[in-house]
């Protein structure tokens, strides 16, 4: 096996060592199963409730990408004002940065009051831990533009509107695409902490109960479906990154001599 | 013939009445057609001036007038190229030249469907300054000499009637600098545009210019104008001959007595 290969195949083998290591740990040391269950016994409660788990991470999975889907909506919209006017970011950026440092959780119950229990509180959380990378992202992309640019582009007529097509929001691309990584795993953590407060659906849901009940493999089986769910959500964000925004990464660095 | 452009007790203050003032009525004269340049030791406000002419930055006092009508926002025909050649990194370097296409009218309203046409142009132009074959590339795999010829093609694509040239050639090496020089001096005899050359380089303004504009230290001030009458199309052999050089070494002194100058201004207050 080459260098290249060893390189696509590293993930996987670090994790089958990991799961190999856990094993070996848990069979060597007698842990109880409630401590930490053996990679054995979670495949095995999967395997046992894997129609319900499934059921739950169905759930949790809409929840997210509902809520993710809004924040995307929002959050390139004020991303966009925010980082089109320096005045709107002075007065906006403060306060986004204080509505961030609010812990989600804590916002959870409110939510409930207002939404009610179940899916909207869940899509409201995973929209508000989503938005913020995003918006964030967008307003540095767009800010960072070259004032030379702008200049060569206001001389030729150019509308604010022109500006952005033309330069602000390609040039924002990287910037997005890397928000989006951020985002979609904030948005999962979003859904399954209001899931676990307020619903009777979900992961979240799923690992309280199972928790209750002393099934500790059963939470890990959760906790494993959750994972695998946000790897497949940045997966595929960093598929498309690297088809969108191939140039920002100049791999194949050529260049030609002469003046 | 009426001057193409007009500076008349043009200044410049930055921030309120105590802000800096960077450039003291400034006046000025660019007939159509001409090649201009402005000298001058580094922060004596010459791209202020450009940021003046062009519209983008409003002038304190004094009035300035280009084709004959007065500034008062952005023009809307200008063609710039800077020090740095702000290629889009996401177009190629056909697709970078075209920009300017995509927003100036009436070119915005026809590109779609005179496309042909206009690509036939950009790579004619691209071509004229020797980038033929290197019109698929990415910016960022040519050389800074060739992404400045990229540049200068984006600027004149749109065959504007002025172009401003912020310290062009000033990253480049000594060389290539030169070449780009025949370059650019070739495409204004070929079109006849109107052009301002900020620049710190003596001999590069000698070389390109009809009239070079000599100015000081902060405030900016015109101290000396020059009028170059060499032949055109000058060779980088004139620029040996004693003629060019006694012009060279007068702006030399002039800019060397201005800082010093400024210097004891400065010292004194």
């Amino acid at each position: 096996m080459d260098r290249r290969h060893l390189e696509i195949a590293m993930p996987f083998l670090v994790i089958v060592a990991l799961v190999i290591l856990w094993q070996a740990i848990v069979q060597l040391f007698g842990v109880r199963p409630f401590i930490l269950p053996a990679p054995t016994a979670i495949l095995a409660a999967f395997m046992e409730y894997r129609e319900a788990i499934m059921d739950h991470a169905l759930f949790t999975l809409v929840n997210t990408l509902t809520g993710f889907a809004i924040g995307i909506a929002v959050g390139v919209l004020l991303g966009i004002f925010i980082g089109s006017s320096r005045l709107v970011y002075a007065g906006l950026y403060p306060l986004l940065v204080g509505i961030n440092s609010v812990p989600k959780a804590a916002i959870v119950p409110i939510l409930v009051l207002w939404l009610g229990i179940g899916q909207p509180p869940a899509i409201a959380t995973a929209f508000l831990l989503s938005f913020f990378p995003i918006a964030v992202n967008v307003a540095t992309g767009l800010a960072t533009v070259e004032p030379e640019l702008e200049d060569v582009l206001r001389s030729l007529g150019a509308t604010p509107l022109d500006v952005l097509r033309k330069v602000g929001l390609p040039r924002t691309m990287p910037y997005f695409f890397a928000s989006l990584k951020v985002a979609i795993t904030l948005a999962f953590v979003g859904a399954v902490i209001s899931e676990t407060i307020a619903s009777n659906d979900g992961i979240g849901y799923l690992m309280l109960q199972s928790a209750s009940q002393f099934r500790v493999p059963l939470m890990f089986a959760g906790l494993m479906v959750t994972a695998a769910m946000g790897i497949a959500t940045y997966a595929i964000f960093a598929v498309l990154e690297s088809r969108v925004t191939g140039w920002a990464t100049r791999r194949h660095d050529t260049h030609f001599g002469g003046g | 013939m009426r001057p193409f452009v007009e500076l008349e007790g043009v200044s410049l203050r930055y921030g309120r009445a105590q802000g800096t003032l960077a450039l003291e009525r400034v006046d000025a004269a660019i007939q159509p057609g001409e090649f201009a340049a402005v000298v001058g030791p580094s922060g004596c406000g010459k791209s202020s001036l450009m940021k003046l002419v062009t519209g983008l930055l409003p002038a304190t006092s004094g009035t300035i007038r280009v084709a004959g009508e007065g500034v008062k926002g952005p023009l809307k025909i200008v063609g710039m190229a800077f020090q740095n050649p702000t290629l889009l990194p996401w177009r190629d370097t056909l697709a970078n030249t075209m920009l300017p296409l995509e927003i100036v009218r009436p070119h915005r309203h026809r590109l779609q469907r005179h496309r042909q046409e206009y690509v036939a142009k950009a790579r004619q132009l691209l071509a004229s300054v020797g980038l033929a074959g290197f019109e698929d590339r990415q910016p960022w795999m040519l050389s800074g000499g060739m992404q400045q010829r990229a540049s200068l093609c984006r600027a004149l694509i749109h065959s504007p009637e002025l172009l401003m040239l912020d310290e062009p050639f000033a990253a480049l090496d000594a060389f290539t600098r030169e070449e780009l020089w025949a370059v650019l001096q070739d495409l204004w005899m070929a079109r006849k545009f109107t052009c301002i050359l900020v620049t710190h380089e003596l001999r590069e303004a000698a070389y390109l210019a009809d009239v070079i504009f000599v100015m000081s230290a902060r405030p900016g001030r015109i101290v000396a104008t020059h009028r170059i009458d060499l032949p055109r199309p000058r060779t980088l052999d004139m620029t040996f001959e004693p003629k060019f050089v006694e012009v060279v070494h007068a702006m030399r002194t002039q800019i060397a007595r201005a800082r010093n100058e400024a210097r004891v201004t400065a010292a004194a207050s």
